[in-house]
């Protein structure tokens, strides 16, 4: 399978990555090799196999409902591009 | 007494004995980066201020008898761990200007333990990587031959305790990012079952693979650093809550009766002629310390590359999404509306490893092809658990090459990033399973170049996999050689 | 042609916790900007989520409650989109294996009773928010809220007017308020409604093409919405014109539905497990527990006080209304003065009149807390103080008029009903001998009227029962007043 422009445009905005068009063809032919390594997937038989997603061996914790953060805004806010008022900001957000 | 080549055991007991200042220990690594990083790049970050202060605040430690065995033993780490107030790249122009603004559970064990942080290591771009060739910040260069990569990605680390600019230093593995520079560098480095490090702190590439570990000049080292390393940390989900352990207290046990698994499709044609010679003559020697050798078969070994091609960037693209030009990190300097903020901090942000395995991840989890890719991934994921689980009723422990071929030439493969895959075909699918793995320099192949041997134990099994590299290092002294650029 | 609507909800339920859904931070509402937004809420660069217990019990706790399926194992997954106020760029949810299956909603409406179904119900993180004000053209974003946890409950597509989905909403909002796992307060958003609105020809199988409504922050504003968008889509696809599955905001000051703009572009959330999170495993003892201390559900309690205590379907109605307003009644009931209605020999002499009872919360309690805007639960005059008149209502010590007069004292200066009743002397005339002066000195006083009413002129006895009334300063017990009058004005 390979990929063609409209998929790649496809990935690349869901990726919200602004793809230089110079390197374009490159991109796409590494990602067809990429496709073509990982079909060898598709000829195995994996009937009745349930999917692993997680080494076998852990279970889920959960924590008690207790507030142990305390506001640490301004260290936080030290290292982001934007802020005002201690809000974030961004470009417009049109709803 | 010369420092640089001195086991962390002696140098903890020359720290204990008052022979030596942590403060002293420090500097003679500071200037030992000093004169000789220049030439490898194995550091992104170094603050000597700040490490002697933590070594000075050791100093006082120890002279309260407060004293375990990492205190005032400086230890360099992954630029993968944030450290608060230290610059914690991962080796990206995204995360360039990034200052943690607190520190991982890993920082924090080695603080507890009262060793001062000796710089951040060079990595492959948020750790994708196998040659240290896609960092922000340049390749490394392997000590041995800086015509050659020092493996991937924890490359940094790996460079940086072959030419002992650190006694020990952290990594992370996540297909063999440990055992494989390890194995490329002549050094020793383990991976441990999944869940034994917290991930809190440690910047995530593929959650359900990666794992912190260790990498350093031998077994014991490694015995001395996981004892700090390992921990309980709620704040890790997948961290798992287990009585404390001493990695060091079955080191010396004997390997009479060992039954070593050799799994055939890890001795097939796809390994060079150099890396198997210098592994049979490991085998030989395991024999003569009482093991026997157990033909075993992990026949979905070949699908683990693609399986984990799958799965890890598809982990990738949704861990790396929030890097996107709003709260930390960097933001593109010309942007029109919200999208165009994202797309160019993202795209100036990421090199092209990263964004390719982005664009992968992207494509295995959208519309029409989770089920093909991401799910069919997941079930052979678990044949390959099954298939070690089965070896791991015939044998203790499974060995093998950490890598095919010794270390490539800098610039061999950047092109062609399937080749740069295959190279970790042999450590992939211990990720896969989340068993420890564990690498250790066995002798050298072509052009000089060290070769690496594999151990794969079970669940939990790290103490004996330790136990198993350090008789052969007792027996052997492939783990004390130094490559020239290191003796200078 | 004749149109159905059908509707289905989808309600985002924020889960009355301390602390977030994956971090330490508190929830609280109104701190000031991402003051409490910590490092994994606002998605530091190697931060984890862990599960709050408190919120999977939210979620049990409401599987339960609405008879459904509490999934033994489910699975967390990861939703990604790009968005400010998702600072991971994905949203932590439950997608293929939610934690709540099935499951139902009684809703009375007009008098009909109705099953509305449930698809299911899961956990996820909530959002933070993006305030357009005052940024020179900027968005400003504040995390405080991201991370809180929502249980969002789905219906299926089951209600047939808004009407009809606006007393589930109804219905919903006071179930999750009386089994505590929500503080319902809509204007902080605690309690969030969007509607999925469809009209097929009447008969028709298939279902319309949909649109979501979002942002109907009120009952009446969810009835608006739907009843516009309705008549949106009837009038499209009379004129010829199709219905376009999109997401719709509801806007008041127009009265309104439009199109999001920031929706528009087609949605692939690439769904999958979320590897930091292992399934939750819910085990049976665990659901037992959170059983056995669910409270007596609304419904139930509201069958029991019509079988039980004879109330009327309205009143058993009004007063499950609330969880509060409920636990008021009963303790009503209790009254330490008589004894509980389960102990004593004679069970009728030992409660207070259910009824009784009814008729002071509904009527004259009700109306004061509305006149100060107060909840039940902040109401002036307890239960004790309250049951503490009534006693005297049911045992005859004072009329129910007189008692309006000692309500209004024990709301205005607090004290006890007896005390009041003392001091100002409104303790009722039950004694034979003094009435029987009154109604002598009246027979004697007013010759003429009594004549007339011997003659058999009925109607003058209101005359005598307000002159005796008057005379007694209101204060005569109007039962035995009135068995005197008879006796003394007996031919």
């Amino acid at each position: 399978m390979s990929l063609s422009d409209s998929d790649l445009a496809r990935l690349a905005r869901l990726a919200r990555l602004r793809l230089d068009p110079a390197a374009g063809d490159a991109l796409k032919s590494q990602l067809t090799g990429i496709l073509h390594l990982i079909e060898e997937l598709q000829a195995v038989d994996t009937q009745g196999i349930e999917p692993l997603a997680q080494s076998p061996h852990l279970q889920l914790r959960l924590r008690e409902d207790r507030v142990t953060e305390t506001d640490r805004r301004a260290d936080f806010q030290a290292i982001a591009p934007q802020v005002e008022n201690g809000l974030y900001l961004v470009p417009r957000v049109v709803e | 007494m010369n420092l640089a080549h001195t086991s962390l055991r002696q140098l903890a007991a020359a720290l204990r004995a008052k022979t030596l200042s942590s403060r002293e220990l420090a500097q003679s690594y500071l200037d030992r980066i000093a004169r000789m990083d220049p030439q490898l790049n194995s550091f992104i970050t170094l603050d000597a201020p700040r490490t002697l202060a933590a070594a000075d605040a050791a100093d006082v430690r120890i002279a309260q008898g407060d004293t375990g065995p990492l205190t005032g033993i400086p230890i360099a780490h992954k630029d993968i761990f944030c450290a608060n107030g230290w610059l914690t790249t991962c080796g990206s122009k995204m995360l360039s200007n990034f200052v943690a603004p607190y520190d991982a559970h890993v920082i924090e064990q080695f603080h507890a333990a009262g060793s001062p942080l000796l710089g951040k290591t060079n990595m492959d771009e948020f750790a994708m990587g196998s040659s240290n060739e896609t960092s922000y910040f340049g390749p490394v260069k392997n000590p041995w031959d800086l015509a050659a990569v020092p493996g991937g990605s924890s490359g940094g680390s790996a460079a940086a305790v072959a030419a002992r600019l650190t006694p020990a230093a952290t990594g992370t593995d996540t297909g063999g990012s440990i055992r494989q520079p390890a194995s490329l560098c002549g050094i020793s480095g383990i991976k441990p079952t999944y869940g034994r490090v917290s991930r809190y702190g440690m910047i995530a590439y593929a959650s359900s693979l990666d794992q912190g570990g260790v990498l350093a000049p031998s077994a014991e080292d490694l015995a001395l650093v996981l004892n700090t390393m390992v921990g309980f940390d709620a704040r890790d989900s997948t961290c798992l809550e287990r009585p404390a352990e001493d990695f060091t207290a079955g080191l010396d046990k004997p390997l009479a009766g060992l039954r070593i698994g050799l799994p055939r499709e890890y001795f097939s044609d796809g390994v060079s002629a150099d890396v198997a010679n210098a592994i049979e003559a490991a085998l030989k020697e395991y024999e003569r310390l009482g093991a026997t050798r157990v033909d075993i078969s992990l026949p979905n070994t070949k699908l683990s590359v693609p399986v984990y091609y799958v799965l890890a960037p598809a982990e990738a693209s949704s861990n790396l999404s929030r890097f996107d030009g709003v709260r930390y990190g960097y933001r593109a300097k010309d942007y029109g509306d919200l999208t165009d903020l994202y797309e160019r901090s993202r795209a100036e942000g990421f090199g092209p490893e990263v964004k390719r395995r982005i664009l992968t991840g992207t494509y295995v989890l959208s519309k029409g092809y989770y089920d093909a890719y991401y799910l069919q991934a997941q079930r052979v994921r678990r044949l390959i658990l099954d298939d070690f689980q089965q070896a791991f009723t015939r044998c203790d422990v499974i060995m093998g090459p950490s890598s095919p071929t010794v270390a490539f030439n800098i610039g061999e493969k950047t092109s062609d990033p399937i080749q740069m895959y295959l190279s970790d075909i042999f450590t992939i699918s211990v990720n896969l399973a989340g068993l420890p793995g564990l690498s250790i320099p066995v002798g050298f192949g072509a052009q000089q170049r060290p070769v690496g041997l594999q151990l794969i134990g079970d669940y939990f099994s790290e103490a004996h996999l330790l136990n198993i590299a350090h008789q052969y290092q007792q027996a052997t002294d492939w783990h004390a050689q130094s490559p020239a650029l290191a003796k200078a | 042609m004749e149109w159905e609507t059908v509707i289905g909800l989808e309600t985002h339920t924020q889960l009355r916790t301390l602390s977030k859904i994956f971090s330490g931070a508190s929830t609280a509402f109104g701190a000031q900007p991402n003051a409490q937004a910590s490092a994994v809420d606002i998605a530091l660069p190697g931060v984890l989520p862990v599960m709050n217990r408190a919120a999977v019990e939210h979620a049990i706790r409401f599987g339960l409650a609405v008879g459904a399926t509490v999934a033994a194992r489910s699975i967390f997954a990861r939703k990604n989109y790009f968005y400010p106020d998702l600072p991971k760029g994905y949203q932590i949810s439950q997608y293929e294996i939610p934690v709540v299956l099935g499951g139902a909603v009684r809703v009375t409406l007009e008098g009909v009773e109705r099953s509305i179904q449930l698809t299911r119900a899961h956990l996820e993180e909530d959002a933070g928010k993006s305030l357009h004000e005052d940024f020179h053209g900027l968005s400003g974003i504040d995390l405080n809220r991201a991370g809180t946890p929502l249980l969002e409950i789905v219906t299926e597509p089951d209600m047939r007017s808004a009407a009809e989905a606006v007393a589930y909403a109804r219905a919903l909002h006071r179930l999750v308020m009386w089994i505590g796992i929500c503080d319902g307060n809509m204007q902080e958003g605690s309690f969030r409604c969007d509607a999925n609105v469809s009209v097929r020809p009447r008969g028709q199988k298939e279902y319309g093409t949909r649109c979501e409504i979002k942002n109907l922050n009120s009952f009446r504003f969810m009835e608006k919405a739907i009843e516009f968008e309705v008549r949106r889509q009837i009038a499209l696809i009379e004129e010829g014109g199709t219905v376009v599955q999109e997401t719709r905001l509801y806007d008041a000051d127009r009265d309104e539905t439009r199109p999001m703009r920031s929706k528009e572009d087609a949605q692939d959330y690439r769904y999958f497990p979320d590897p930091d999170l292992l399934p939750l495993v819910i085990d049976a003892q665990w659901v037992e527990r959170v059983r056995a201390a669910l409270p007596e559900l609304p419904d139930a309690m509201a069958q029991r006080f019509q079988s039980v205590l004879g109330l009327s379907a309205y009143d058993a109605g009004v007063i499950t209304a609330s969880r509060p307003l409920a636990q008021y009644f009963e303790a009503l009931l209790q009254n330490p003065k008589l004894g509980s209605r389960a102990s004593g020999s004679d069970p009728e002499a030992l409660y207070l009149d259910p009824k009784l009872c009814a008729n002071w919360l509904c009527g004259e309690l009700s109306a004061a807390l509305h006149r100060e805007n107060l909840e039940v639960e902040h109401s002036r005059i307890t239960p004790g103080q309250l049951s503490g008149l009534l006693v005297r209502i049911q045992d005859g010590t004072i009329s129910g008029k007189t008692a309006k007069e000692v309500f209004e004292a024990l709301w205005q200066e607090g004290g006890e009903a007896d005390a009041i009743i003392e001091a100002k002397g409104l303790r009722q005339i039950s004694d034979d001998g003094a009435l029987e002066k009154i109604v002598d000195q009246l027979i004697a006083e007013n010759a003429v009227q009594v004549a007339e009413y011997r003659s058999g002129k009925d109607k003058v006895f209101g005359f005598f029962v307000g002159r005796a009334m008057k005379a007694s300063g209101g204060r005569a017990n109007p039962i035995q007043l009135n068995d005197i009058l008879k006796k003394k004005l007996a031919p």
